[in-house]
């Protein structure tokens, strides 16, 4: 079903590759200057009112950072991904991302929570510079895979005297196989 | 309505479309309602901008609770993060056990025993039945009628009961892993869960006649906080706040999931469109999951397994994948978006929760116009849970 859907798409807009999940359920990756009219269409055209999801995966093995727009259409029962690959260096060094919350409203608080906990930035949306959950944040966006949090973690917190720490993993080795088999 | 002129070009605005609030000019007063208010839910506040008793800005704040459940994921196993995960929504976690535990079997490839599902279905509804009930008590006491929240807090105590009987724990029951459920149900437990059904059949006819018939409820609630169908996609409104517009979303219907395709019920829906309509919307919904267990126990598979064979969970690594799993929750769409790439950690994962989009960008847009005294009511209407917008 959704196959017939990218081929359509394909033959207006240059497109990457379709990955099927399910019936219901594929993505679609495509270039980030494609994604307002890709979204326009599907939104317009193809009955994908809902805008499900709007957020972020860090892949910093290969310099990128991958949005994810999910759409649901209710009428054909259906669910589409577009990832949009940015230039992980380029974000750092503060390139910015085409804002959709004109689409829908409500992206602007994924915008913003993308800004403070991804850094990535979306000029033109509503109150995005504005503190979202951390208040007075001074680290990177702690979002991001280079953020430690263990190392953030014992720098800002005093251990409670008398409390032991133990690594979970370790722990429930131990007590799934205490003859350490 | 209680007040009916449309004050909204109050204050004027500036070129670029924002308020012009001069606080010096003694024309309008900051309010802080939350984080610790009777008339919040949960751990939130809004800001709201005042003139005389009207609002005519209001700003969400949340943070109070944010304890990093996504990024906290990314450095557990994947069975680590299973009694995590409920922790991100309190009065109704099984959903959040639900979808985690199908992204990670779709995406490892397993295959959950029948009987599992319909045990899931099961436990779904009864927390669906929990967070109704907490939100009535919640949609009264935010308009003075104490005793509606005394009433439901019994009955959802002995919801709890048959919570505990079923897994051991009342709020956080980590009965829905990977793979499965934890175990069958007990002897006897669908004569006391009937038991109980009958009990919150008989206080929801009494919650009916002194909520619903009450003319202060009525004369409150007629009319506040209307949500224009036309917006519903716009701002992301799933669940009864959708069907109260009359948007017949439910996902259950939509896409169905688990063991829905066998169970007889229509998506509960209404036409106006205020916090009366949503609370009668959330009433009807939680008699028909009332339905819907019965038909659960009537004809859900006594024997067999439970729980599909797992890998060693020490050392589980899932192949390469994303997946994107959502369901009904008591408030609207819930979802889990999860990203793994091979190793024994997820990637990514980000929950969906319905409040998200129903306390910040909506709410906001509601707010304004509205009587200082009805924004408890109009806030729990849209019945939202601070941590799954923090996660």
């Amino acid at each position: 079903m959704l196959r017939e859907l990218y081929e359509q798409l394909k033959g207006r807009f240059p497109l990457g590759e379709l990955s099927e999940k399910r019936p219901d359920l594929a993505f679609i990756t495509l270039p980030r200057e494609q994604l307002r009219p890709v979204l326009l269409h599907l939104r317009d055209q193809e009955g994908f009112t809902h805008l499900v999801l709007l957020t972020a995966v860090d892949w910093i093995e290969d310099d990128r950072f991958q949005l994810t727009y999910l759409l649901h259409d209710r009428q054909g029962a259906r669910d589409i991904g577009l990832r949009v690959m940015l230039s992980r260096q380029a974000v750092i060094e503060g390139a910015p991302m085409e804002s959709i919350h004109d689409l829908w409203p409500t992206a602007a608080t994924y915008q913003r929570e993308l800004r403070e906990m991804f850094g990535i930035d979306f000029p033109d949306s509503p109150g995005v510079n504005e503190d979202f959950i951390l208040e007075g944040w001074r680290e990177i966006p702690p979002y991001r895979r280079d953020f430690d949090t263990l190392k953030y973690s014992n720098e800002t917190f005093a251990p409670r005297p008398g409390r032991e720490s133990q690594d979970p993993a370790q722990h429930m080795k131990a007590q799934l196989y205490p003859d350490g088999a | 309505m209680a007040y009916q002129a449309d004050r909204s070009q109050y204050p004027s605005r500036r070129p670029d479309g924002s308020l012009d609030i001069d606080l010096s000019s003694g024309k309008y007063l900051k309010l802080w309602q939350g984080p610790q208010h009777p008339g919040i839910t949960g751990n939130m506040s809004v800001e709201l901008t005042v003139c005389g008793d009207e609002v005519v800005e209001g700003k969400t704040h949340v943070g109070y609770l944010h304890r990093g459940f996504e990024k906290l994921m990314e450095r557990r196993t994947f069975i680590q993060c299973f009694p995590i995960v409920c922790r991100i929504c309190v009065p109704e976690p099984d959903f959040n056990e639900y979808c985690y535990a199908a992204a990670v079997e779709e995406l490892a490839g397993l295959e959950v025993p029948e009987r599992a599902d319909w045990i899931r279905t099961l436990i779904l509804e009864m927390g669906r039945i929990n967070s109704y009930l907490m939100y009535l008590g919640g949609q009264a006491g935010a308009l003075g009628q104490g005793v509606i929240g005394q009433w439901t807090t019994y009955v959802r105590d002995l919801m709890l009961d048959r919570f505990e009987e079923l897994s051991g724990a009342r709020i956080y029951h980590m009965f829905i892993m990977p793979g499965g459920v934890r175990d069958g149900l007990p002897d006897g437990f669908d004569q006391r869960m009937e038991e109980t059904l009958r009990e919150i059949e008989s206080t929801l006819a009494d919650v009916k006649d002194v909520m619903f018939q009450n003319a202060v409820f009525k004369k409150r609630t007629v009319g506040l906080g209307y949500i224009d169908p036309a917006i519903v996609d716009q701002y992301g409104v799933t669940g009864p706040t959708a069907r109260a517009a009359g948007v017949a979303k439910d996902v259950r219907r939509d896409q169905p999931y688990l063991v829905y395709p066998e169970l007889d019920f229509e998506p509960v829906v209404g036409q106006d469109s205020d916090v009366f309509t949503r609370a009668d919307v959330r009433r009807r919904d939680l008699l028909m999951s009332v339905d819907l267990i019965r038909q659960i126990l009537a004809r859900m598979p006594r024997s067999g397994a439970v729980m599909a064979p797992l890998p060693n969970v020490l050392h589980w690594k899932i192949p390469f994948g994303e997946t994107y799993i959502c369901g009904e929750c008591s408030r609207g769409e819930y979802g889990y978006y999860l990203v793994t790439d091979g190793s024994g950690y997820p990637r990514r994962v980000n929950v969906r929760g319905p409040s998200y989009t129903h306390a910040m960008a909506l709410l906001e847009r509601l707010i304004v116009n509205c009587n200082i005294s009805d924004v408890a009511a109009l806030m729990v209407s849209l019945h939202t849970y601070p941590p799954e917008i923090e996660r």
